[in-house]
């Protein structure tokens, strides 16, 4: 069974016709690499499978059941992650407490609920260890790497047991060793049997790590196959229009 | 080569690293501006102490602490809505308020227990009007915050008819005793510092609220990505300013005797020097409660050297000012540094 299936989704902004007919099936642990031109439609896309928009038409499975999401928490509750390049980090605090943020673990202290800061990052330690993650859950994420921002980002789709994991442009801002940790991490998800689309402008990063190509333009999939069967080539010809449909 | 070096150059590169992360507890503490402010106030009270007879009397320490106090409690409201990226200029206003409620109920013939928690629910109302000002319209704090400032101690003098009140009613001889009395030889205000201090830290450190407010001063966007409830946090976070403030005012007028409508005036600079002084960054994200009382301590203690030296009190403001402009300077220094 798909982990997530679109079939004919499509959104319009009055006039404007954002998504047509999107139809798309990811399997549990398949790793999608979304692509398309500025202004394709990957981010509409993302966000109506991440609840910020409903679609105008169209239907959204997860797991096989019938999604109807009217807020991010919705498709959040039905196990869909975003990981926000770096937006939903915060400097100030340690590794273990962005892991846990909005959703401490607490425990009773005479008559107080406290902040169980030895449980947290005991847990936010083996979340590390699970994506094989050098990260340590007492360091700021101010004095951090890249990819160890990443890597606690990631962790905290983990921690809610997510089966759809959405990554707009995990790789876009960081040096190139650590782009080759997050695709690591990224195959950690994938052997945790997470279903990962990632969105990406890196042709060589999608093909490392991305079991299957799908190509929007003018928001329309013109392509969806399998990784090993395509080109950076035949994407770039999709992309650009060159080639039609694939 | 140092034994010591030697020794670390033998380890592992993760045991050093970790050793330098998280160091001993020594040189933690030494890495904290506030140790060194913790520092500087100790130095210059023993300077005091030998360079003055003045300085270390019964009296005069009493009246220091008692100063402190007031504002090293508004300090801990204030770290609170500095640490969460935000600044609050009606402090002072909300003092003069909160004591001329507290004034105004009991000398028309009111119980002190109905007097000061209606002086505290006002000072409340302030904070709440603050924060839904600046949660829900998203207006800029400093915009919000200097308009309470001259709106609430308008309020004060409309309440008193800018006139002073030195009667307090039946219950006048317990509202003074608030205030001015002392316990156990320690004046009121400072053991009230001492229990809001504790409690304040235990927020900040063990609670969610804390960890919410930190986070939110850190980046604003994440907490609100991470389902953090900005706005309502931002709210109690005005509100628990103006509370200190409130209870700062009970206190003051029990201290003072009677009360007129300068009281508080320009407190805010004080309680914003003492607050950036103990570490707050007015960036967000950063600031403790301990900070909050050692930059409120140094800052009095250097305003009582000053009279006690026979400098002009002119002299005040200056030192005060330059204060705040060095402790942030010294913060940016610190993080240029740091970022290399």
């Amino acid at each position: 069974m798909s982990a997530l299936r679109l079939d004919n989704i499509s959104k319009h902004f009055g006039a404007i016709h954002a998504l047509t007919d999107v139809s798309l099936s990811i399997e549990p642990g398949e790793v999608v690499g979304l692509m398309g031109d500025n202004g394709a439609g990957k981010s509409t896309l993302v966000k109506v499978i991440a609840g910020n928009f409903a679609p105008t038409s169209g239907e959204i499975h997860i797991g096989g059941t019938r999604a109807n999401f009217h807020r991010p928490i919705d498709a959040q509750r039905a196990g869909i992650e975003v990981v926000y390049q770096d937006l939903a980090i915060c400097n100030n605090l340690s590794a273990a407490s962005n892991v846990f943020l909005g959703r401490e673990l607490t425990r009773q202290f005479g008559p107080f609920r406290v902040l169980d800061y030895a449980g947290m990052r005991v847990r936010a330690g083996e979340l590390f260890k699970r994506l094989k993650s050098e990260t340590r859950p007492r360091d700021l994420v101010k004095r951090m790497s890249g990819g160890q921002r990443q890597a606690v980002a990631i962790a905290r789709t983990l921690l809610s047991d997510a089966r759809i994991v959405l990554m707009d442009e995990p790789t876009a801002a960081i040096s190139v060793r650590q782009v080759a940790e997050v695709l690591n991490l990224i195959r950690q998800l994938s052997d945790h049997g997470i279903a990962v689309v990632l969105i990406s402008h890196r042709m060589p990063d999608v093909f490392q790590v991305a079991d299957r190509i799908a190509v929007l333009r003018r928001g329309r999939l013109v392509a969806s196959k399998r990784a090993a069967d395509s080109s950076p080539e035949e994407v770039t010809g999709l992309i650009t229009g060159a080639i039609e449909l694939a | 080569m140092s034994p010591e070096n030697k020794t670390m150059s033998s380890n592992t590169l993760s045991e050093v690293i970790d050793r330098s992360e998280y160091r001993s507890l020594l040189s933690r503490i030494t890495s904290h501006q506030t140790f060194w402010v913790f520092v500087a106030a100790l130095l210059a009270c023993i300077a005091l102490s030998l360079l003055t007879d003045t300085f270390a009397t019964d009296r005069n320490l009493f009246n220091v602490s008692r100063n402190f106090a007031f504002v090293g409690i508004i300090a801990l409201g204030m770290t609170a809505v500095i640490a969460s990226g935000g600044i609050d200029l009606s402090v002072g206003s909300t003092v003069v308020l909160s004591a001329m409620v507290v004034a105004v109920l009991m000398s028309s013939g009111m119980p002190i227990w109905i007097g000061v928690p209606a002086a505290l629910l006002a000072a409340m109302l302030v904070g709440l009007a603050n924060g839904i000002l600046i949660a829900y319209a998203g207006m800029p704090p400093f915009v919000v915050t200097l308009g309470g400032l001259s709106v609430v101690r308008s309020l004060g003098m409309v309440l008193s008819d800018n006139k002073m009140i030195y009667e307090f009613g039946p219950d006048t001889a317990m509202l003074l005793a608030l205030g001015g009395g002392a316990t156990l030889g320690l004046p009121n205000p400072l053991i009230v510092l001492g229990v809001l201090a504790g409690i304040t830290g235990f927020l900040f450190k063990w609670t969610r609220w804390g960890q919410h407010l930190f986070a939110m001063g850190g980046n604003e966007q994440a907490a609100k990505l991470t389902g953090i409830p900005v706005m309502r946090l931002k709210v109690s976070v005005y509100m628990f300013s103006a509370l200190m403030a409130g209870i700062t005012g009970v206190l003051e007028v029990g201290w003072l005797g009677g009360v007129t409508t300068n009281l508080g005036q320009a407190m805010e600079l004080s309680v914003i020097a003492a607050a950036v002084i103990g570490g707050a960054n007015l960036a967000g994200g950063v600031g403790t409660a301990f900070g909050a009382i050692v930059g409120a301590l140094l800052i009095e203690v250097i305003r009582n050297s000053l009279i006690l030296l026979g400098i002009s009190t002119f002299w005040q403001g200056a030192f005060v000012g330059s204060f705040i402009v060095i402790a942030v300077a010294f913060d940016r220094f610190r993080s240029a540094r740091s970022s290399d």
